[in-house]
Formats: C-alpha cells, structure tokens, sequence
C-alpha cells in the first residue's frame, strides 16, 4: 500500500464538483453574505465614518464598523503566529491599504455588495513608508527570525576570505513581493447556535486556527468548533486567521444566524500577507579549482514593526554546501504594508533563487561545469551544526539529474545556441528544504459496523492527505485501501500540526501509523495474544462498542532526532529554455527535477506536489511579482490579469523524479515532506538558463522582456 | 439538499420584485426570479446549490467559473443570469457523479490532473469544450495554417487551456489526462 | 455593483430607444468588460438593454466584395469565420490572440471596441483616476506605468486600448456602423472611432450617447501575408506590451508593406500610415526606418520606456517572419 500511486481517494467527488468548500457548505442552512470593504489608504486614520445610507438600503441585517464592533482580543506579535489574535474593526487607525474598516450583512451576496459601497468613510492619510529600496538604509539586524532560527551564523572570516579569493562573487539580488493566491479564496461560513461556534473555514490550521479565533473573540476555545474537510489550495495563506473569518463570526454571533464572507479576488491581495521583497546579497571565495573558501549571504527585507515576519531566507546557505568561512545574516526593513507571510517554500525559494543564481556565476568564472561545482562542495557534515545530514542525497540528485536531462549538450559557451530566432540555453540548481516536525495526533478506530475510520485534524489541502492517510492505515492494518475511511480537518478530530511547512502529510502519516499499531496491539491484547488475520471481525467481535486507538509524534525539539542529525531533503532541477532574440519572450522549453525527500507513500500525488512547486519556481523566474505604489501603498497589479502566473501555454512537460529513498533518521516511516521541495531552486535552474541562453545576467527577479532587452543582441 | 428544507424563510431563487428566468441546467428546468445582478455563476451556485462551478476571481481571470452555455464554454462569472432566459447551461455536475464519472473527469483523477480540486470542474469542462472546438476546426493563436484545420497538438491544447489558471500547477497532469481523452476520440 | 433594471431587446430601433428613454442606460452585450466593471462600480448604469438578441450575430458579404460583420457577432464566431481566415487572417490572428477562448465565446464584436483601459489605477476605486473620475488626477503618471501608453497620451491620461481585435481593424481600414437614438445610421472609420485621451480621457470614442453599433464593414480583401505579433508577459491569456498587425506582399524573399498597426501603445490602435509607404515597390522594407517614423514624438516614462526597442524589435520579427512566406 505504502509507496503505491493510487489515485485520489477524494478525486471522484473533486472532479464532480461534490466536494463541497467552506462557502458552499450546506450544513448551516441559508446563510447571510458579509461583504468586507476596505480602506483607501494605507496609513492613517478614519475621520469619518457613516453607515446609515449601508443600514436603509434593501435587505441589509448589519453593518459593523469600528465604531460597534464587539471588543476583541488584541493584536499581539507571538512567536507562533499561526494561533495569533487578529482583531478586526478594533479601532479608527489604519495601518495598510485595504484594512477592513466595515462589514456589511445582507440577504443577499448583491446587496452586501452595494451596501458595502455606501458606507461613506473619509479618512486623514499620514505619510508611510512603502518601498524597500528607499528605506533600505534603515534596515534593522534580526536576532532570531522564523521558526525561532538565529538571524545570524558566523563561521571564520568571509571578509577574509572575500579578500583573498582567488575567485569571487559579491552580488546583490532582489526579490519581489510574491503572494500565495490560491485558486479559492479565503472564505468562512460561521454559524453560531446556543452559544456554540461553528466555522466552515478554508484553512490549512485548524487547532491554531480555532485557537486564534477563540482568542480574537474572547471565547473559550472549547465553544468553537472549526471544519476545513475541502480546502482549495492555501500555499501559506490559509495558515492564518484573516478578516474573513473574524468578520463572518463576529457578525454571525450578532445576528444569532449563519454569515458566510469570502475575499473577493483583489482583497486575497490586500488581506492576506505577502512574501516580503528581499535585497540579498551573496559572497562566495573559491579556489581556482572550485573549492568554497567562503560563503556569505546577508538577506534584507520588508517587515512590519507591529507583526513581522522574517523569513528564513539565508538559512539555505547554511547547509548546502562546505566552506570553512561562513556568514549569513538576516536584516528587515519596516513598511507600513500588510504584514508578511509564509508563501509557498518560505525562505528557501528566494533564498536559493540568489544563491543558485550566484552558485552559477561562480562557476562561469571559475570555467567549471555547475554541476561539477557543486559536486565538489558536498559535505555529508552540516557545515553549521557539525551533525550528519541525514538522507544528503544531494550527490545522486546531481548525477541522475545531468542524465536524465542530457547535460552534457549543455552549450558551454553562453549565447552560443541558436534556433530560428530562439537562443537556446540550459541552467541547472540544486535544492535543500529544511524537514520539520510538528506535535502531531491521529487517530484509528473500528465502528461496531466494522467500518476503519482514520481521523486528524490536518486538512488536505492538494496535498493528497485523505489518500496517503488511508493507503498508511491500509498497510499497518492489513487492509485494502477502500477498507479505510478518512476523515479530516475537523477542530473535533486529534490535533496535527497542520498543513504547512510541507510536513503534514508526512508527520500525520508517521501518527496514523503509531496509531494503528497501537490497535492492532490492543485487538491482539483482547484477543489473548492470538494473532488474527481478520482484523476488523476479530474488534467487532471483541469490541461490539467499537474500539480506537491514538498515536503521536512529539515535535521536533523534543525528538532526539532533530539534535542528533540535520534534517533536510534534497533534489535538484534542470531547465531549457529559449529566448525570441527580438523581443526577450523566455519559453521554458523543458525541466527535469530529481529529488530526494525520504519515503514516498504515494509517488503520484507527490509526484504532482513536487511539479506544482516545480512550476513555482519557474514562476518566480520569469512571472510573479506583485508591486506597491511607492507613493500610495497600494498593491497596484493586485488582480489575477496583471499579477502574472503562469498558464497552460507557459508549460511544457515537466520530469519530476523522485528517488527511491527511505530516511531511518527521519521517523519510523521514513518519509519527510515534499511539499515544497519543488519549488527550491527551480527558479535559479531558470535564472540560469537564461544566462546560459544570452549571456546576460538579470539579478532583480523576475526576470522579464524589458529586462532582457537592453542585453540582446542586434537580431 | 435536504438541509435547506428544514431552514424556513428565504427561497432561494425566488427573490421579492425578481426577474423570471428560465434556466436549463443539467437538463432540468427551473424557473429563477432573480435580482438582475445576479451573475449566472451566483445564480448557480448560491440559488440551485450547484456549487461544483466555482468562483476564483469573480472578473473572468481565471476560469474556475467555465459552464457550457448552448454548447459553448463561458467564464459565468461575467454574464448576468437574467441574460440566459431559455439557455442550456451544463455544469460539472451535469457532466458525470462519483460513480460514472465522464471519460475527461476519470482521466483527471487518473493523471491527478489537480490537486486542491477547486479549478478542476472549470478544467474539466473547458477541457471537454477545447475538444470539441479543436474538431469544429476554430483556429487559435498557434494554429499554422489559417485556412487548414487545426491538429489536436499538444501547444494546441495547451493553448486553448490558458483560461483556466491552476495555481497548485497541475498544469503537465491536466494536458495528459485532456491527451489520454483526445485519444480514445480519434 | 449598484441596482439596475433589465431588459432585453429585439431589434436595434427597440433597443436605442430603450437606452434614449433611460437615463443612465447601458447596452450590454457579452458583459465580459461591463459586469467586471460594474463590480466595482467603476461603471453605474441604471438600466441595461441586452442585444444579444437583436438578430445581429451574422458576417455577410458586402456588394463591393467585402464584409459587413454584426456587432453581435461572438470573437470566436468572427475569428474561425471561413471568409476571415481566408482573406483578413490578420483579424484573425488578431482576436484569437487575445482574452481566452471562453471569454472569446461571449466577447462581442461591438463590446470588443468599446472595451475600457486595463489601466491598474482605472480599476482601483481608491487611487485618482481623470478616465474614471474626471479632474482627480492620473495616478499612473508618476506611479506604475509598466504598459501604459508611449504615444498620443496626454498629461491627463496616459493608458493605453487594449483590443487586439481592433488593431488588426485599424490595419483593415474598418468602418464602424452605428444606429444613433432616433433611428438614424452613420459610418464611422475605425481611424476616427477612438479618441487620443486629450482633457477628457474618460470620453473614449466618438459615439454619441446612446449609440449603437451594428455592425463593422471591412473592404474587399487586399491579399498578402497576414500577421499579428503580439509580445506579452506570458504566452497567453495576457494583454499586448506591444502587438504588431501587419499585412504585407512578400516576393522573392523582399517584404512590401501594405498595412502596418500597432497596439499596445496608445489610447486607440496606431497606425502611421506614411510609414507604410516608406520603402518602393521591389525594395525590401526595413524595421528600423519604419520604427522611426512610427515612434516619432513618442513620450515613454521610466517604467516604459522599453517598448522603443520592443517596437523596433517586434517589427523586425514580424518583418523576418513574412519575409520566409511568398505572396503571388
Ligand atoms: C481576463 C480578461 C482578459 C482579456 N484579454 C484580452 C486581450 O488579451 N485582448 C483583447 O483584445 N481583449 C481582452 N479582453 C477583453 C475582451 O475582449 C472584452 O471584454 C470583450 O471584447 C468585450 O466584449 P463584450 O461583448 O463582452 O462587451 P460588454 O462587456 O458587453 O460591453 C462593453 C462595453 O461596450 C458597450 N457595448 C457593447 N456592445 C455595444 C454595441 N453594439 N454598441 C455600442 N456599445 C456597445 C457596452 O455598453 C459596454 O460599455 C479580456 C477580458 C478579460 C476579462
Ligand atoms: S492613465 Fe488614464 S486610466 Fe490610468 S490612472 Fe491615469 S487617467 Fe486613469
Ligand atoms: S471566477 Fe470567473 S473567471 Fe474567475
Ligand atoms: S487543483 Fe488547485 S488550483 Fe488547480
């Protein structure tokens, strides 16, 4: 069963259009629409604010301005941000463009709509700081920064080795704003009945989720009940409480009747948070013969004084590669923008997109194959930690990789291939993502009817969950694959850490396994120690009540593990692309990835996961930036027409390879999570081709036409 | 459904000073009196509880609302329901259920031609409509010849997919299910 | 999206009267420019008259051996026209490589000219617009001005039409049709329908208040090459940074320009109609000297300043593409 590319188990009802997401739950009844409407300007206060053309008009139950909205718990700035408080309506102050300043309730989706507009509000604008270049200079050293990582690791002297070389690279790369958008918008039916709260909520957290929501409400969390059982993609952005879950369930608990409130497409831009714009800086020394005698990588990004978010982005030059001087250090830069969040391969995505680029420069000076290059940099010793990498693959990925891809064709020459009137050039990067582990329960029981019922309360995101938990309990139970019933992402159900991070597929699975090993022991136990191989007959036999069991993993500061080993997964990508020597159009013509992220329970379903993300990185390559109007605060291209992601027509066939794999220091199962993987150092592999393909290096991502032009040659 | 009968109060579709419309969906009629704004997606999906047809953008950007009105695919999100009196609107539901599932759904679950699921229906039906538009012989912006038939190629097909955005990127899954289907056409 | 009243015309007289009786009134045809608008209250009609069914979805031949195209006529209808593709593919090219096909579906001839501007600014209620609310200001001057206009804007306005369908008309010599409020018909060349955005960018094109469009005429086929190259930030489903529709005799490897339009640059398609004529007979027509004449006066900002050389370059490869065809 483990390891077996079964398909979906909730593809049937996915593909019918069955599955039922949280706008369009049922279980409620008819419910009201809220409609959000958010503030013209970014910083400042509201002056005025007047609700009574909103209240007449037809149809409209409520309208919840600052100035009647329920009292709420405050903002507060916790470590663990995903359970944070998130008050809305709390005050006449605004603090980024499009803050909520009403919520309007009506019968209707198109009343709520219009009466929002009626709500007259004027505001006084104060002067903000939206652009990270022209504040750069007040940029701030970050001690610690996400997941609680140190902001700064030094090994040796960089300078030194900077100054000796022989061979160096001091290059600075920026990254852009990047948000999440997932294909359904944040959205929550909140139902509250006899004092009880119940959200259908689109979120990958469901126990912080509910914890936040509980706090924001001043609740007891015991009174709040969360369900996430469809989730259309979250990719960081459902990982937090937004407005539209604190709205729809203020406003539900006013009007004692459901509220249901979704972002429109241009609010996902403006409510949830953004990956924050980077300025990186990469130093690499090396000797003539491509040994790494430093590394330096300093990261400054946007932040938000009142709730920042530091990305991990050096972090991937921490283990990737040996060199005996070292430093990597993380700065931020406080914008009066939305605050940032986890986007889809946090930290490493813009962090390996500088350092793979500047891997690769390294390389053409030193007249090294980048393949070569790295290969000679492989360490099986965390240069930082001094622990064994467990499951470094990285040496493997590199060699299938080049042969699978057809390396050695590879022009050697950059802009030295030319098709018609395409420039041909292939680029390659290697991958690193840290694994993590989160405190993690599931639960197997046997119903008197005999049915297997698997429970988390981690939802499925795309991340193929429902099925990887059934073909895991299938396995350690004996049982065919449809002998299982999944259940998931119910606040009701034993905790997971949650979908993010890429780990809860994995740590759930590890869970469910420990869990029905432990019923089978207590089926056996009952049973006197005779083994049964009619498992199911033998409990309903046994346990006419029906019988459960749970399992756990403990999070990965109390998992020797973690202490013992650094544990990350590996892989990486191949691309070829073509360049229209007129216009600077780049085409991805072809990419081949080789990972390697332990045990796969289900190489179809990560086989896609690991090409998503593929598509990802080559996003942030050539596609993907959002941009704030320096003067105004705003998000200016914040819709899906002019925030360019890729389409169809942007990709070709894409090799996605997993190896064979099994990682003993990771867990019993093996596994750790693929999630992200794909997304990390695709972009560079891009990035790289194209420099292959014209000989011009374009360091401020996304690599666009209008920043190849002025590069190319005369057609 | 059964839910909604046991909440009294507002009828959905039946809105006080309402426009009548006549819809056909799925070959079942339904008379709608219906606040002229009501786009035709709403009117699916928060009026006949067919919520299989999805709202990504509500601005015709991404597709995950594509519907086959009279035969043809449409973003619902940018027409209003008062403007398809009489029209056949087939949506996924209408296409196939989890127990016969159309040929185009079986091969996405197939290749995992998604992932959270929430573009698919838009896919699917746009998926089975570019076939048909392929075979009618509608050129599009790779076809060679103007005044020759267009192939069922693989840029063909990807090119009249790119009004459905999928951000978890099931994009290589989708064109093989959509080929493994186009296939067993010909 | 504020309250409206509905109601769905037969014919054309019937439904300019309806749009004469209201005030506020609005026809809406595929709704797929309108009902995004009206979302965001960019656009507050009061009453919309439907046109869909008003029997105008027909190309028919015209006397003189053109086309006459109803104003309802879907872009996909008119793109896979067997006529259109045979003898104005550059219309074809044109329309296929904008929106996405289902949009196509539902987008009209006549909604496709009068479509608005992308403009960011236009669509963010927030930010001062002179198109969306005369006398507040452009935001786009001084802000992101990544695609706006290069040429013919003014310091009110500076966004650019963002039909490719019309730059390939502009290149055909089009002629508008239209039905004024009291019944009465004129023709319009498409040189003349769009206006440059001047003081009143939020006045876009010559119609008169409640005026319909019946339909666009083209003359009879001039033959040649027909290309539309329109570059974009990614491979569709994408608006034009810069789109170049060019109709052009190609012998023994030498390219005659007959027709040349651009779009992408300004507030209406942009047609110089001297550079056309720039090369003689039998010389083999060059980008470059074309692109001069073209992008005379042209005014880019920082943000877009680009487009010089995209113009340049775009020209040359559609140039290089018609020169490996052969036209008898
Ligand atoms: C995501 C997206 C991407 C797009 N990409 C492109 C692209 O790449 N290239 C491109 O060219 N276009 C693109 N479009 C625009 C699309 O082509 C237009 O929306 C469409 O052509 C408008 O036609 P319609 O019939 O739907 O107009 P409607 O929305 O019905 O009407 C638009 C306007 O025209 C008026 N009108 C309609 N018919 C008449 C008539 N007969 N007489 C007088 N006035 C009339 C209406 O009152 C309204 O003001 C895109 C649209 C979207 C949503
Ligand atoms: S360019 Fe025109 S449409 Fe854009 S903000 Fe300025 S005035 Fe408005
Ligand atoms: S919801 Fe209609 S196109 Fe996105
Ligand atoms: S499957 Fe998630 S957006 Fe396509």
């Amino acid at each position: 069963m483990i390891g077996a590319a079964i398909s979906r188990i909730d593809g049937p009802l996915k593909v019918a259009g069955r599955a039922a997401y949280s706008y369009e739950r049922q279980d409620a009844g008819p419910a009201l629409y809220g409609f959000i409407r958010g503030a013209a300007i970014a910083k400042g206060r509201i002056t005025l604010i007047d609700a009574r053309d909103a209240e007449a008009a037809p149809g409209v139950t409520l309208v919840l301005t600052h100035l009647n909205a329920p009292p709420q718990a405050p903002l507060v700035a916790k470590p663990t941000i995903f359970d944070r408080p998130n008050p809305q309506l709390a005050g006449d102050g605004i603090s980024y463009y499009g803050q909520p300043v009403a919520l309007v309730v009506a019968e209707t989706f198109e009343q709520a709509r219009a009466a929002a507009a009626l709500v007259r509000v004027e505001y006084e604008r104060e002067p903000g700081a939206y652009d990270l270049a022209a504040h750069a200079d007040r940029a701030e050293p970050q001690e610690t920064i996400s997941l609680g990582l140190p902001g700064e690791t030094r090994f040796g002297d960089i300078d030194r080795a900077m100054a000796e070389g022989p061979v160096t690279v001091d290059e600075t790369y920026t990254t852009p704003y990047h948000l999440s958008q997932p294909m359904e918008p944040h959205a929550c039916l909140a139902d509250w009945r006899d004092g009880r709260l119940t959200v259908y909520l689109s979120t990958q957290m469901v126990a912080p989720g509910r914890a936040a929501l509980a706090e924001t409400l001043l609740l007891d969390e015991d009174r709040v009940t969360v369900d996430a059982a469809y989730v259309g993609g979250g990719f960081g952005s459902k990982l937090y409480l937004h407005a539209e879950a604190v709205l729809a369930a203020l406003a539900a608990r006013a009007l004692g009747r459901p509220v249901k409130v979704v972002l429109t497409r241009r609010q996902v831009f403006t409510l949830t948070g953004q990956r924050p714009a980077t300025i990186q800086r990469v130093r690499l020394s090396a000797t003539p013969d491509g040994r790494l005698t430093g590394l330096g990588h300093d990261v400054n990004m946007q932040s938000v004084a009142t709730l920042p978010w530091i990305e991990q982005t050096a972090t991937v030059s921490r283990s990737l590669y040996a060199a005996p001087n070292r430093l990597t250090r993380h700065y931020t830069t406080d914008l009066d923008l939305t605050p940032g969040e986890a986007v889809r391969g946090p930290g490493e995505l813009p962090g390996l997109l500088a350092l793979e680029t500047a891997m690769d420069e390294l390389a053409h000076r030193l007249g090294i194959d980048p393949v070569e290059l790295r290969l000679r940099n492989d360490t099986d010793i965390d240069p930082e930690l001094g622990v064994p990498l467990n499951g470094r693959r990285l040496a493997d990925c590199l060699r299938e990789g080049a042969r699978r891809f057809g390396w050695e064709r590879r022009p050697a020459e950059p802009a030295s291939r030319r098709e018609g009137s395409w420039l041909i050039g292939y680029g390659m990067a290697s991958a690193i993502r840290a694994h993590f582990q989160g405190a993690t329960e599931a639960s197997v029981r046997i119903a008197p009817d005999g049915r297997v019922v698997v429970r988390s309360d981690t939802p499925d995101i795309g991340t193929g969950t429902y099925t990887i938990a059934a073909q895991v309990a299938a396995e350690a139970l004996g049982l065919p694959v449809e002998a299982v019933t999944v259940e998931l992402a119910s606040s009701t159900y034993p905790k997971g850490g949650g979908a993010g991070g890429s780990y809860g597929a994995a740590n759930t699975a590890v869970a469910i396994h420990r869990a029905c090993r432990a019923l089978r022991e207590r089926i056996a136990q009952a049973a006197g120690g005779v083994p049964s191989n009619d498992l199911v007959g033998t409990a309903r036999r046994l346990f006419p009540e029906g019988v459960e069991a749970t399992g756990a993993i403990v999070g990965q500061a109390e998992d020797p593990n973690f202490r013992n080993y650094s544990q990350n997964t590996y892989g990486t990508s191949f691309a070829e692309v073509a360049v229209d020597v007129h216009t600077g159009e780049v085409r991805l013509r072809r990419m081949t990835g080789v990972f390697a992220a332990g045990r796969i329970v289900n190489p179809k379903t990560a086989r896609s996961q690991i090409m998503g993300g593929m598509i990802w990185g080559v996003s942030s390559a050539l596609h993907e930036a959002a941009h704030v109007d320096p003067r105004y605060g705003s998000w200016v291209n914040g819709d899906l027409a002019e925030y360019v992601v890729p389409v169809h027509a942007d990709i070709p066939e894409i090799e996605a390879i997993l190896l064979d794999d099994h990682d003993e220091h990771a867990n019993d199962l093996g596994m750790k999570g693929v999630g992200e993987l794909g997304v990390c150092g695709t972009g560079a592999a891009v990035s790289n081709a194209v420099f292959n393909a014209t000989g011009i290096r374009v360091r401020d991502f996304p690599i666009t036409l209008a920043k190849l032009l002025p590069g190319l040659p005369a057609p | 459904m059964s839910s909604i009968a046991t909440h009294p109060g507002r009828q959905p579709g039946r809105q006080p000073g309402g426009v009548p419309t006549r819809l056909r969906v799925n070959n079942r009629d339904h008379v709608l009196e219906l606040d002229p704004r009501t786009t035709l997606l709403d009117a699916l999906r928060e009026h006949l509880h067919l919520t299989g047809t999805k709202k990504g953008c509500d601005q015709g950007q991404c597709g995950a609302c594509t519907v086959i009105v009279n035969g043809r695919r449409a973003n619902s999100c940018l027409t209003l329901a008062v403007m398809h009196d009489g029209d056949d609107i087939t949506t996924v539901e209408g296409l196939g259920t989890p127990e016969a599932l159309h040929p185009m759904q079986k091969a996405f679950v197939e290749h995992d031609g998604f992932q959270c699921g929430y573009c698919t229906p838009g896919q699917i039906l746009s998926a089975v409509c570019v076939l048909g538009e392929i075979e009618a012989g509608i050129p599009s912006h790779v076809t060679g010849a103007l005044t020759a038939a267009p192939t069922c190629s693989d840029a063909e097909i990807r090119e009249r997919m790119s009004g459905n955005i999928c951000r978890c990127a099931a994009y290589p899954n989708i064109i093989a299910a959509i080929r493994e289907v186009a296939g067993g056409r010909s | 999206m504020r309250a409206f009243t509905y109601e769905r015309a037969e014919t054309a007289a019937e439904a300019v009267a309806a749009v004469a009786r209201t005030p506020g009134a609005r026809f809406i045809a595929g709704g797929t420019n309108l009902l995004d608008l009206m979302k965001l209250e960019i656009e507050t009609p009061t009453h919309l008259v439907d046109v869909n069914r008003l029997g105008l979805d027909h190309v028919e031949e015209t006397g003189d051996g053109g086309l006459r195209i109803g104003a309802l006529v879907r872009n996909t209808d008119l793109a896979a026209d067997p006529r259109v593709r045979r003898d104005y593919g550059v219309l074809s090219r044109a329309i296929v490589a904008g929106a996405s096909g289902q949009l196509r579906n539902r987008a009209t001839t006549g909604g496709n000219l009068m479509q608005r501007t992308r403009c960011p600014y236009f669509y963010d209620t927030a930010m001062p617009c002179n198109k969306r609310e005369p006398g507040t200001g452009c935001a786009a001057l001084g802000g992101l001005s990544h695609n706006h206009a290069i040429l013919g804007s003014s310091e009110a306005c500076i966004a650019t039409h963002p039909s490719d369908m019309a730059v390939a008309l502009r290149a055909l010599d089009a002629t508008v049709e239209t039905m004024a409020p009291d019944g009465s018909g004129r023709s319009i060349a498409i040189a003349d329908f769009h206006r440059l955005p001047g003081d009143t960018p939020h006045i876009e094109t010559v119609l008169g208040p409640g005026e319909l469009i019946t339909a666009v005429t083209l003359p009879p086929p001039r033959g040649g090459i027909h290309l539309y190259r329109k570059v974009r930030e990614r491979a569709s489903y994408a608006f034009a940074n810069v789109a170049v529709a060019l109709v052009a005799k190609v012998r023994s490897g030498r390219v005659v320009v007959d027709r040349l339009a651009f779009g992408g640059l300004a507030h209406k398609p942009w047609r110089v109609e001297a550079a056309e004529r720039l090369f003689a007979e039998g010389e083999d027509a060059a980008a470059d000297p074309i692109a001069d004449l073209v992008l005379a006066g042209a005014r880019p900002t920082e943000h877009n300043a680009y487009k010089l050389p995209l113009v340049r370059r775009t020209l040359a490869a559609t140039l290089d593409t018609a020169r490996q065809g052969e036209t008898s």
